[in-house]
C-alpha cells in the first residue's frame, strides 16, 4: 500500500543511511579502540553542529524509512485499510523521530 | 497410446471456495499432457467436472491450473514431468475466486489490466500514414519482450504480493503497462504512470520474482516493475505526475 512518493522516500533515506551507516560504525570502533570514556565522547559530540547534522540525519532517515517498511509489512500481513495504515505511519514516523531526536539533543546540546 | 496397465491417481479440486479434492484413477498414455487428464476424467468419469480450455497448444492463456501446487499451463505440461509416486494434484488457480472446480473467475486479474492502463491509446487516426517502428531501437526492444504475455494469469497465481496485498495490480497488468510505456505510437504515457503509480502499483512489487519462475512463456514481469519504478520516479522527479 505505497506509491511513488512513499517509494521514494524510502529509497532517498536508504541512499542517505548507508553511508551513514559505516559512518555510525566507524565512530563506534574508533571510540572502543582508543578507548574513550563517556565524558571524552561528550565533550566532542556537546556544541559540535556536525555531529548533530549527522546523527540528526540519521534518525529522520531511519524514522521514515522504517515508518513506511512497518506501513508495507501491517498491511499485507494484518490488511489494515487506509486510515489505519496512515496513523500508524504517521505514528511511528513521530515516535521514533521524537526518541532519536531526543537522544541526538542529549549528546550534542551544549 | 494407452498401455492399459498403469492409471496415474489424480486429485481434483470440486466446488468452489468451500470444497475438497476428489480422486480419480486416470489410465497412463504417452505423452499425456495435465489438461489431457482433466478432461479424461470429465469425458469419462464425470461429466460434471467444470474446468476451462480453448487452444490447447499453449496460444490462449486459459487452461491454466494449479498442478501439485504450481501454477502451469496445462495444456502444455506433460505429466510425467510432473507426476511424484504415481499422483497429480490439480487445483483452481492461486489468488482468483473459483466460480466452480477448476474454473476461476477471471474478472479481477482483467479488471486490474484496465486499471493499469492496459488498453493501447492511439496517436494517429487511419487517414496519418503508418509510422515506422525500428525493431533495433532501446524501447522496442523492451516492448518485444514484454508484448509475448498469454493472459494465462500464472503470474498472478505465483504472485505472494496479490495474495497479501489484494489491490496489488499484479505482474501481468504491470507487465502489459510496460509494454506501452515503450511503445512509441501510444499517447497516454502519463496517465498510464499515474495508472501504475496507486496504493496497488508497481511499487508494491517486492521483487520475489515468482512470475518469472513459473511464467511459460518465460517473460520477465519483474524486470517490466522495475522499467515502471524507474520510469515513475523520472515522471514524479519531474512533476508530471
Amino acid at each position: 500500500m505505497i506509491g511513488v512518493r512513499l517509494y521514494m522516500l524510502q529509497r532517498i533515506t536508504a541512499l542517505l543511511m548507508a553511508p551513514l551507516v559505516i559512518g555510525h560504525i566507524a565512530v563506534m570502533i574508533y571510540a572502543v579502540q582508543g578507548g574513550l570514556s563517556a565524558a571524552e565522547i561528550l565533550g566532542r559530540t556537546q556544541g559540535s553542529l556536525l555531529w548533530a547534522l549527522f546523527y540528526g540525519t540519521f534518525v529522520v532517515a531511519v524514522a521514515l524509512h522504517a515508518a513506511i517498511g512497518l506501513r508495507v509489512i501491517t498491511h499485507e500481513t494484518f490488511g489494515v485499510g487506509r486510515t489505519g495504515l496512515a496513523i500508524l505511519t504517521t505514528g511511528l514516523f513521530l515516535v521514533l523521530a521524537a526518541m532519536g531526536l531526543r537522544a541526538v539533543y542529549a549528546v550534542t546540546a551544549l | 497410446m494407452s498401455d492399459g496397465s498403469h492409471s496415474l491417481r489424480v486429485s481434483v479440486w470440486r466446488g468452489t471456495q468451500a470444497g475438497a479434492f476428489e480422486a480419480f484413477d486416470v489410465p497412463m498414455q504417452e505423452s499425456q499432457t495435465v489438461l489431457d487428464l482433466v478432461a479424461w476424467i470429465q469425458q469419462n468419469a464425470d461429466p460434471t467436472l467444470a474446468y476451462r480450455y480453448a487452444c490447447r497448444v499453449g496460444m490462449c492463456g486459459s487452461c491454466a491450473m494449479m498442478v501439485n501446487g504450481v501454477p502451469r499451463w496445462t495444456c502444455r505440461t506433460h505429466v510425467g514431468k510432473v507426476a511424484t509416486d504415481g499422483a497429480v494434484e490439480i487445483a483452481p488457480l492461486r489468488n482468483l475466486p473459483v466460480i466452480k472446480d477448476l474454473a476461476v473467475d477471471m474478472d479481477p486479474f482483467f479488471d486490474k489490466w484496465t486499471e493499469a492502463g492496459g488498453a493501447f491509446s492511439p496517436t494517429k487516426s487511419r487517414d496519418d500514414a503508418v509510422e515506422p517502428i525500428l525493431p533495433e531501437t532501446p524501447e522496442r526492444r523492451e516492448a518485444d519482450a514484454a508484448i509475448e504475455c498469454i493472459n494465462c494469469a500464472v503470474c498472478y497465481a505465483a504472485c505472494d504480493v496479490v495474495s497479501a496485498n489484494p489491490d496489488y495490480l499484479g505482474p501481468a497488468a504491470l507487465n502489459r503497462a510496460w509494454s506501452l510505456v515503450n511503445d512509441v505510437k501510444d499517447g497516454a504515457l502519463d496517465a498510464r504512470l499515474i495508472a501504475v503509480s496507486g496504493a496497488g502499483g508497481c511499487h508494491n512489487c517486492h521483487s520475489q520474482q515468482g512470475c518469472v519462475a513459473h511464467c511459460p512463456n518465460e517473460l520477465n514481469p519483474t524486470a517490466s516493475i522495475a522499467g515502471l519504478k524507474r520510469a515513475t520516479v523520472r515522471a514524479a522527479l519531474k512533476g508530471r505526475i
